[in-house]
């Protein structure tokens, strides 16, 4: 394995450098398939059948700290990569912590959320509406989910190996992850809840 | 959870019986062979623990070759079941099952297979490169489709088999009207697959953009491997709308979810707007590798580089983008409006432009060419006209007024078939005739070759030209049985014959296989063609490490400049090549996968949580494992070099 110095750690083998672009290309994917959903939903909002509309659904108040928890983790992470790029093992991993905490913070909410509008008679089975509100949410929970336990998965290989190339690797893949899902919920964020809202 | 054996079990018919028997009894064959010929270690350390794309690229093969037979064998049975008025061999339901799985065989586990598969084993070739980027992702690919193809397969002795169409329109395909969990394993088998293939997008990407030899610029690439590039790109922004869409399903299906329902706010055309948004580009994705594959095959027998190459790179770009803008002539009679139906018209015969420029391109190669009639080049020359009927009648067929006289007739079955066999079928066995002997070492037998290309071809149009016909006169698809007062008895008594003779054609090529394994000849160089681009520029068979220096490109077809104009390919001298190390993790992954599906298909909820956990650990066991491969020292290359004799050094 050739180690290239005069690049940042997780660039710095040829097999490090085709991970990112690779990762890259799927974040296109994922472009996609996020793209899918949101026309779904946008085709389905409209049609509540019985139940309830997204107006008399959502609270402000849950999303805006959802919200919060996610782009202040989305700030970390980055933190996290350049406490990284200076060999800071230590500031690395908090800064993991932290990202992660939030991300389990942002869960619970979402979680919560759920059981609510379960409980005031809106699941995934009574309109097409929630069927695609359920879907895509869910898909983005799953992710976050997911992200949490990569996430754990990578501070685990931090801690026991320090800051080599392919944890340096590993550790900036996760944070193009994670800044992606944060991509996802600004727009779920506004053309969910605000648009939802209004 | 209540466990009832009920549900496993499917009721009917002598046929399906009969199935199970034989699948026992060639599972019980295998094991027993493999015990005792003590190949168990063999086959785990060779090939199922493999990252090679070589032979990756042969398990693709092999798999897509026992699905075409699988999904040739529902072919004959359609046939001979409207061979004549009133048949009596299926019935409804098995009817409907049978073209069910011949489509979702043919289109997803035998065409693209076939290709993944040459793509797997040629692309890195092409391009000089050792392996693709990711060699272990590479596995994961292949196991995960597989195993989707196996839980698929399943389906006709474990629960029922799907039934609404390979397109599973809904409301057709809900619960309501589709019973049994038919449908369950159609969206989990293909979201199995399609993770896989997904997975071979990115890599190639990734390999193509990045491992190509020094000095091959974009447009010095080969144009197999440029029409790869563009398919990929197809894949990666096609298949997460599949994905998206047979999630739905599954929720529709398992959990009670309104999308697609006729009640609650659900809307069952999006379902079909969903599936062609990924199935139209998914056609694109079978055929523009088959474009590849035969420019370069009718590029090295008419000894000439390949006529207009910007412009056969052009025409793939402009396709793919047309690709994903042609969906719904799919349903032009489901309603949606003469301004809707005029643009998805005007799209899709204009992708007859850029077609029609290849097919020119092919021509003009040909032209002044000195062409050689081998096996791979007689299926090219066979392709043109017969791929043009099919282009010509999809022209017909695009233009949404007259679709509606005959959308839904076999004449639809006709067109497609004359555009699918030709542009995939014929490429697939045409590029297998031709890449054989650089992946094994010997060439098939041309004499029982051409037999099996006289068969085919004839037999192909004797099969599908009757269905035009059948068509025009009011024939419509699906349909299980007629009386004889319509007429359509004879021309089903034709193509029931054309079919026969198709499967006579597919055995002497499998005969062909073994044969030439048992008496061709094993004296091939690495360039038994006398071909133009970099992978005859290794031995045969290909070394592990492809090739022992990496070659220095310094044009277009840079072996054949090697070979003529004296450009030198190799320079370096050879040095230690560093290799990746075998894994049975991904082989284990897809077991589990495979599990997790089977589970979901039965709404077993709690073994489905289990082998849920398992995917997680066994990609946890993939992250955690820090395996940096091995190299091979320099003195071992060169001593495998001179084994192997001639060619690169």
């Amino acid at each position: 394995m050739k180690v290239d110095t005069s690049k940042p750690l997780e660039y710095s083998t040829h097999e490090n450098s085709n991970r990112i672009f690779g990762f890259w290309v799927f974040l296109g994917a994922e472009i996609a398939l996020f793209a899918t959903l949101f026309t779904v939903f946008f085709v389905l909002v409209n049609r509540f059948a019985e139940g309830p509309s997204g107006s008399e659904l959502f609270e402000i108040g849950p999303v805006l700290i959802e919200t919060f928890l996610l782009l202040t983790s989305s700030f970390t992470i980055g933190l996290a990569v350049h406490a990284m790029r200076h060999q800071y093992k230590r500031a690395t991993l908090v800064f993991f912590g932290i990202t992660l905490l939030m991300g389990l913070g942002f869960l619970g909410i979402e979680i919560s959320e759920f059981v609510t509008y379960v409980h005031e008679g809106a699941t995934l089975q009574t309109s097409a509406f929630l069927s695609s509100l359920f879907v895509l949410l869910g898909t983005h929970g799953a992710h976050v989910t997911f992200g949490f336990l990569w996430g754990s998965a990578i501070m685990i290989q931090l801690m026991r190996e320090g800051i080599n190339p392919a944890t340096a690797n590993k550790s900036f893949i996760f944070s193009l992850y994670w800044h992606f899902l944060d991509v996802v919920w600004i727009f779920i964020f506004s053309f969910v809840y605000l648009k939802g809202l209004m | 959870m209540n466990f009832d054996l009920e549900k496993f079990k499917v009721h009917g018919e002598p046929l399906i019986y009969g199935a199970m028997i034989s699948i026992a009894l060639v599972s019980i064959g295998i094991v027993v062979g493999l015990t005792v010929f003590k190949k168990w270690g063999w086959l785990w350390r060779e090939w199922l623990t493999t990252v090679d794309h070589k032979r990756i690229g042969v398990m693709y093969i092999l798999a897509a070759l026992l699905m075409l037979f699988r999904g040739g064998i529902d072919a004959l049975m359609m046939r001979l079941q409207t061979a004549a008025p009133e048949m009596k061999f299926l019935d409804a339901q098995h009817y409907n099952e049978v073209f069910t799985t011949h489509g979702l065989i043919m289109i997803l586990f035998m065409a693209m297979p076939f290709i993944i598969g040459l793509m797997n084993v040629v692309v890195p070739l092409q391009i000089g490169a050792r392996d693709v980027a990711f060699p272990r992702l590479n596995a994961v690919s292949f196991w995960l489709f597989f195993f989707g193809a196996m839980l698929l397969n399943i389906s006709f002795v474990v629960g029922g088999s799907p039934d609404a169409g390979w397109s599973a329109y809904f409301p057709l395909a809900s619960n309501q009207f589709s019973p049994t969990v038919g449908n369950n394993y159609y969206s989990l088998a293909l979201q199995i697959s399609g993770i896989g293939t997904l997975m071979t997008g990115v890599n190639f990407i990734v390999t193509i953009l990045k491992m190509r030899a020094p000095g091959m610029k974009l447009m010095r690439m080969p144009m197999f491997t440029w029409s790869v590039l563009i398919t990929n790109v197809i894949i990666v922004f096609a298949f997460p709308v599949l994905t998206v869409a047979l999630a739905l399903m599954m929720f529709d299906r398992l959990f009670g979810s309104q999308f697609f329902t006729m009640a609650n706010g659900g809307m069952d055309m999006l379902w079909a707007n969903l599936f062609w948004v990924w199935g139209h580009p998914e056609v694109y994705i079978v055929i523009l590798p088959a474009f590849g594959i035969y420019s370069e095959i009718i590029a090295t027998f008419s000894k000439k580089n390949l006529y207009g190459y910007t412009s056969m790179v052009a025409s793939m770009l402009i396709i793919s983008l047309l690709s994903f803008i042609v969906w719904a002539h799919h349903f032009y009679t489901m309603g949606q409006g003469v301004m809707v139906n005029g643009f998805f018209s005007i799209s899709t015969m204009a992708i007859a432009v850029p077609t029609g420029v290849k097919i020119f391109n092919w021509l003009f190669t040909l032209r002044k060419g000195r062409i050689s009639f081998t096996t791979p080049m007689l299926y090219s020359l066979a392709f043109i006209p017969i791929f043009t009927i099919g282009g010509v009648t999809g022209v017909m067929l695009a233009m949404a007024s007259a679709d509606y006289q005959y959308h839904n007739t076999m004449f639809l079955v006709a067109h497609f078939h004359y555009v699918l066999i030709p542009g995939a079928v014929f490429a697939v066995i045409a590029g297998f005739h031709y890449w054989f002997p650089k992946v094994f070492g010997f060439r098939l037998n041309e004499r029982i070759g051409k037999h099996a290309f006289w068969w085919i071809i004839i037999s192909f149009n004797v099969a599908f030209f009757p269905l035009f016909i059948l068509g025009l006169m009011g024939m419509t698809r699906r349909m299980y049985t007629y009386s004889a007062e319509t007429g359509f008895g004879p021309l089903n008594m034709i193509s029931f014959a054309g079919a026969l003779g198709l499967a006579i054609g597919f055995v002497i090529l499998v005969y062909n296989i073994y044969w030439s394994t048992r008496y061709m000849p094993r004296d091939e160089n690495g360039d038994p063609w006398d071909a133009r681009t970099l992978e005859w520029a290794t031995h045969s068979p290909i070394p592990e490490y492809n090739f022992a220096v990496v070659p220095k490109v310094k044009s277009r077809d840079a072996f054949w400049a090697m070979k003529h104009d004296k450009q030198p390919l190799f320079e370096e001298p050879i040095t230690k090549i560093h290799m990746p190390s075998n894994t049975g993790k991904p082989f284990v992954l897809g077991v589990v996968f495979f599990f997790l599906g089977f589970f979901l298909v039965f709404s077993m909820w709690i073994p489905a949580i289990v082998a849920g956990v398992g995917v997680l650990i066994v990609l946890a066991a993939m992250s955690f494992e820090r395996d940096h491969g091995f190299y091979i020292p320099a003195d071992k290359v060169i001593k495998t070099e001179k084994k192997l004799g001639g060619g690169t050094v």
